[in-house]
C-alpha cells in the first residue's frame, strides 16, 4: 500500500484515503459547443497513458476531500512529488528522490523500462 | 508437426517419451514479413493462426518482448461467457464462444474448454432487474441465459450460502450454461504450435522499440532489440502496452492501463462445480482442474504499468468470497499476481484499422479479454487480410469515440468485466 503526501493536510496518509482522478493539467474547454468532434474526442477520450512519469489528479476523499496533483512513475508507482491544484507542473529534474533505485516490480527490475 | 492422439501417447510411453518434438521452433527473424503481429498472447498467436489457416498468409512473424503467453494470457482467471447486453458485444463474444467449442480439435491441442456454467449472483432488486434485462436481450440474440431462484442456484452450486442471514443475501442468479473455463496456457501454446506448423515465426524476447513508416505515412516495418524487420502490415495486439506502441506511430489511444489482480488457493479436491460471479460485492471464483480456487475481482484504482497491485484490493475480494462461501474461510491463498489491462471509456474493445495505412490494432479488452480469444483473433485476421473489418468487428472501431457510437458495456454491467 502506498503512502501519499497530501499537500493540503501536509502529511503522509494511507492510499486508502485517496482516489485517483485521471490526468492533471487538462483544461476543460470553455467553448464546448463550438468544438469539432476531433477536438472533443481529444479532450474527452484520448489519453497519453504514459509508461513512466505522469502527472495526475488525486483526491483526498476520506480526508480533507480536496483535489491535488501528483507526479508519479507508473512503472514503479513511486510518487515523485505532490502539489496543490492550480500550480504549474513542477520541475521534477530537481525532485528525483535519492531512493529511486528501490523499486521491486517485475517491469522495473527485469526490463529496460524506466 | 506430429499429430497428438491417444496412439502417439501410447507409442511414446513404450519408447520412454524420447520421440516428442518441440511444439514450435525459435527461428531467426527474416528481413521482411507480409504481416508482423506484436504480442504473442492468445489474441496475437490466434491472429497469426487464422491468417495462415483461413487467409493463406503464412509469411508472418509474431514478436513477443517476453515469453510466449506470459502477459495477460497467463494472468487471467480463464472465465468464458458471452452474456453481454448489446448486440455488437453479443456478436463478437458469442462468435468466440462458438469457436471455443471445437477449438481443441481444430488445434489438435487440448485447451480444456469446460462448459461448466457461469452463474452471476443477484443480491437486490436492481441486480434482478438488470440480469433479467440481460437474459431477455441475450435470448433475442440467440444466446442462452436463464434466471434461477436462490434454491436453484444452490442446487447448481452447493457451496453457496443462500440463507437470509447471510452478509450478502441472494435473491436469484443468472446462469449461462455454455459459459465456463479453459486452460489459459494451453490456448497460447496450442495456437503457437498450430501457427508454427503453418510456417509462422514465433519470435520471443524480441521487443519492438519503434515503428518505421514510408514517406506516404504507411507502415514500413518495426525496430526491435534484434534489429529492423520490414513488414507490409503490422497488427498491434499488446494489451496494456498498446498506448506505448501506438505512440510510436503518433496515434493517441482512448486507453488507460490498470493492474488487474487475481489469486489462487492451495489445491483441494473437487468442491466447486461452476464459475460464480457477483457484480455487486465484486468477486468471482472457480476451481481449476488442478484443484486451486481461482479468484479475481476488479482492477486496482489507479493506472499503472507495474504487474503487481495493492494488497487491500485482493483482501477486499477475499472478504466477499468468504461471505458468499463460508466453507472457504480457512483456505490458504497460494499465489497472487497482476496483469496490465487496457481499459476503454465504454469498456468495449477496439479491433480496427488505424489512421496509419497498414497498421491495425486489437486492444481495449480491459478485464475480460480471455473469453474472446478465438473470436477476436478470427475477425482480426480477417481485418488484416482484407484491409477491412469483418461484419462482427465492424462496430468496434477507433472512430467511435469521435462519432459517439459507443458500445457502452460499462453502463450495461456497471462493473469491470
Amino acid at each position: 500500500m502506498l503512502l501519499i503526501y497530501c499537500p493540503y493536510c501536509e502529511e503522509e496518509r494511507s492510499e486508502l484515503e485517496f482516489r485517483q482522478a485521471g490526468d492533471a493539467h487538462i483544461a476543460r474547454p470553455t467553448n464546448m459547443t463550438e468544438m469539432t468532434d476531433e477536438e472533443f474526442e481529444a479532450f474527452f477520450f484520448l489519453r497519453d497513458n504514459v509508461k513512466g512519469l505522469t502527472y495526475e489528479r488525486w483526491r483526498h476523499l476520506n480526508g480533507c476531500g480536496r483535489f491535488f496533483n501528483a507526479a508519479r512513475d507508473t512503472v514503479s508507482d513511486k510518487f515523485v512529488t505532490t502539489y496543490k491544484a492550480g500550480l504549474p507542473k513542477p520541475d521534477i529534474s530537481t525532485l528525483r528522490p535519492a531512493t529511486e533505485a528501490i523499486v521491486e516490480t517485475y517491469e522495473a527490475t527485469e526490463s529496460d523500462a524506466k | 508437426m506430429r499429430k497428438y492422439s491417444v496412439f502417439t501417447v501410447a507409442r511414446e510411453a513404450m519408447r520412454g517419451h524420447r520421440g516428442w518434438e518441440a511444439q514450435w521452433t525459435s527461428p531467426e527473424p527474416r528481413k521482411e514479413y507480409d504481416v508482423i503481429i506484436i504480442g504473442a498472447g492468445g489474441h496475437g498467436l490466434g491472429t497469426a493462426y487464422y491468417l495462415a489457416k483461413e487467409h493463406g498468409i503464412t509469411n508472418i512473424a509474431v514478436l513477443e518482448k517476453g515469453w510466449l503467453g506470459g502477459g495477460n494470457t497467463g494472468r487471467n482467471t480463464t472465465i468464458i461467457r458471452s452474456n453481454y447486453l448489446y448486440d455488437e458485444s453479443a456478436g463478437i463474444y458469442d462468435h468466440a464462444l462458438k469457436l471455443w467449442d471445437g477449438l481443441s480439435q481444430d488445434l489438435n491441442y487440448n485447451v480444456m474448454y469446460s462448459a461448466r456454467g457461469v452463474m452471476m449472483l443477484s443480491h437486490n432488486i436492481h441486480d434482478q432487474q438488470v440480469f433479467k434485462r440481460h437474459i431477455h436481450a441475450n435470448r433475442l440474440n440467440g444466446i442462452d441465459n436463464e434466471w434461477l431462484t436462490p434454491e436453484q442456484a444452490r442446487e447448481f452450486c452447493p457451496p453457496l450460502d443462500i440463507s437470509r442471514t447471510a452478509r450478502y443475501p441472494i435473491n436469484g442468479a443468472a446462469l449461462q450454461r455454455r459459459g465456463g473455463t479453459a486452460r489459459h496456457d494451453a490456448v497460447a501454446w496450442g495456437y503457437a504450435r498450430a501457427a508454427a506448423d503453418r510456417g509462422v515465426h514465433v519470435i520471443q524476447n524480441c521487443e519492438v522499440t519503434g515503428l518505421r513508416r514510408n514517406a506516404n505515412g504507411s507502415i514500413a516495418g518495426v525496430e526491435t532489440n534484434r534489429g529492423y524487420i520490414g513488414a507490409k502490415k503490422v497488427g498491434v495486439v499488446a494489451a496494456g502496452h498498446t498506448s506505448v506502441l501506438m505512440e510510436m506511430a503518433d496515434v493517441r489511444m482512448p486507453l488507460v492501463s490498470y493492474p488487474l489482480q487475481a489469486l489462487v488457493s492451495e489445491p483441494v479436491k473437487p468442491i466447486f462445480p461452476c464459475v460464480v460471479m457477483s457484480n455487486t460485492v465484486h468477486a468471482y471464483i472457480s476451481q481449476s482442474d488442478k484443484g486451486e480456487l481461482v479468484i479475481g475481482a476488479g482492477t486496482d484504482q489507479y493506472s499503472s504499468y507495474s504487474q503487481t497491485g495493492g494488497l487491500q484490493i485482493i483482501t477486499h475480494t477475499l472478504d466477499a468470497i468468504c461471505e458468499l462461501f463460508p466453507i472457504f474461510r480457512r483456505m490458504k491463498m497460494m499465489r497472487s499476481w497482476g496483469g496490465i489491462v487496457d481499459v476503454t471509456p465504454d469498456r468495449s474493445p477496439i479491433l480496427a484499422k488505424t489512421p496509419v495505412p497498414g497498421l491495425y490494432v486489437n486492444c481495449g479488452w480491459g478485464t475480460g479479454g480471455f473469453k474472446a480469444t478465438p473470436g477476436s483473433a478470427n475477425v482480426f485476421a480477417h481485418t488484416i487480410a482484407n484491409d477491412a473489418p469483418h461484419k462482427i468487428n465492424a462496430p468496434f472501431t477507433l472512430e467511435r469515440f469521435r462519432t459517439g457510437r459507443l458500445i457502452d458495456e460499462a453502463a450495461a454491467a456497471a462493473v469491470a468485466h
